[in-house]
């Protein structure tokens, strides 16, 4: 049900041996007994990002759920990290994701600094970024007080993406990252993902528009829209 | 970055939240407050009425404020996406779900028992009975706080969850009244509230050791 869609668009091929993080085998998913996904194969290599694309309602979101482990598999099916096998619900292994999706883990009544310092309390912190630091990188400077819920819904977003800057990860699964955002919006997701991949780092997101990420590396994927 | 450091980190956001959210963190001792006045005027200032009930309208009026606030437990963090958040994180979901039960008893159950000794002076009850009182509802309001979010978890994911939640929960809730009001009048006549005392503590224990297994089982239906 998954067909790649040409090759990566970039010319940079890594030296050496490519190292596949993530792969995953005949992933199944069933929901009011019609068949969503079927049969996905998928690998995500080091320093490289995918990008799925189908309509809406296709099971884009459903498969990185499945992925993080926040929808239980309903047929078991292989997913491996590094060469090792490995079960999605397992927290040995979430220290390794960040996950974005539509619903952005904001605090309306925290404010932007108090949102980001939780996460980086609880997740953990990259020695390199501040709260401050990770702020400024996606335009939030003079926000830091101001409360999650005053923002507009682009700069949520903004916000939820300095998380992905603070927090350390090797995954991360981004569900539509570029929706809400302004063009610079879509900028900082691209600046974001080229930092995170030059640095080994693997990403999986979706969009059902016409965004490419502009990164030195990536990859597509259509999902087909199932027929009732 | 350690288990210890990720669970403050939650209990104290959900108590910062509380405190940016006053009416909410009011509304239970407001209840207990308000409710406690309208007995005596609806039976009349007969004394040893109001004595000999007292146990039973402090203790039912606690239950309830302590429910008020229960469906708020989960709900705001499934819909703001904090719930995912704390789902895949590497921490433990049950000792994640215990600091969330943590949290909701210090905002709601805590106020209520500071302020209950209030009401039982009000109502005429002796210092000692007052005493036992306050132990009985400071054993007692966490396993309400605890056996009210396994209910609240499996609830949070549904449209109108509150019927299911106060049928699936009240029931649960049967022994702890029975036992808290079962010691507090022992106290009023003149006898020990030891045994009741223990077997409310036997069932904190149990309560706080395996609700936090059943809320995340619960949350993790909710979320998929």
């Amino acid at each position: 049900m998954m067909k790649p869609l040409g090759q990566p668009a970039s010319i940079a091929t890594p030296s050496g041996p490519r190292k596949t993080l993530l792969q995953v085998h005949s992933l199944f998913f069933q929901r009011n007994q019609l068949t969503i996904l079927e049969n996905v194969q998928l690998t995500l290599d080091a320093g490289e990002v995918v990008l799925i694309r189908g309509e809406n309602g296709s099971g884009k979101s459903t498969l990185i759920r499945l992925l993080t482990g926040l929808v239980p598999a309903q047929e078991p099916f292989e997913v491996s990290l590094d060469g090792e096998r490995f079960d999605p619900g397992d927290p040995r292994c979430q220290v390794q994701f960040q996950y974005l999706g539509h619903n952005l883990g904001l605090k309306d009544n925290l404010t932007c600094a108090e949102n980001l310092k939780f996460y980086a309390d609880f997740l953990g912190r990259r020695a390199d970024v501040t709260v401050q630091g990770a702020l400024n990188a996606c335009g939030l400077d003079g926000y830091q007080y101001s409360e999650a819920g005053r923002l507009s819904a682009g700069q949520r977003k903004r916000l939820a993406l300095a998380r992905l800057l603070l927090c350390p990860a090797r995954i991360w699964f981004l569900d539509e990252p570029y929706s809400n955002l302004d063009a610079e919006g879509i900028t900082l997701v691209d600046r974001l993902l080229q930092r995170h991949i030059s640095e080994d780092g693997r990403a999986l997101m979706t969009s059902h528009g016409t965004f490419v990420p502009q990164v030195s590396n990536h990859r597509e994927l259509e999902i087909d829209g199932w027929t009732p | 970055m350690s288990l210890p450091r990720a669970v403050l980190a939650l209990l104290l956001r959900d108590l910062r939240l509380a405190l940016r959210r006053r009416s909410e963190m009011l509304t239970p001792v407001l209840f207990l407050l308000m409710v406690a006045t309208l007995f005596p005027l609806g039976l009349g200032p007969d004394r040893d009425l109001l004595v000999s009930i007292a146990p039973g309208v402090i203790w039912v009026i606690s239950l309830l404020a302590c429910m008020l606030s229960l469906s708020l437990m989960f709900y705001a963090d499934l819909e703001d996406g904090t719930l995912d958040q704390l789902i895949i994180s590497r921490w433990p979901l049950p000792v994640l779900a215990l600091a969330k039960v943590g949290a909701h008893w210090l905002v709601s159950g805590l106020p209520v028992v500071l302020v209950a000794p209030v009401v039982a002076v009000a109502y005429g009850l002796s210092s000692e009975t007052i005493g036992v009182m306050a132990l009985s509802l400071l054993l007692g309001t966490p396993i309400l706080s605890s056996i009210g979010a396994i209910g609240v978890s499996l609830s949070v994911g549904l449209r109108r969850g509150g019927m299911f939640l106060s049928l699936l929960v009240l029931p649960l809730y049967v022994p702890v009244i029975i036992f808290a009001t079962a010691a507090v009048t022992a106290s009023l006549e003149g006898f020990s509230p030891a045994a009741s005392l223990y077997l409310l503590a036997a069932m904190l224990v149990l309560a706080v050791t395996t609700a936090p297994f059943a809320i995340a089982a619960g949350l993790r239906i909710s979320v998929s």
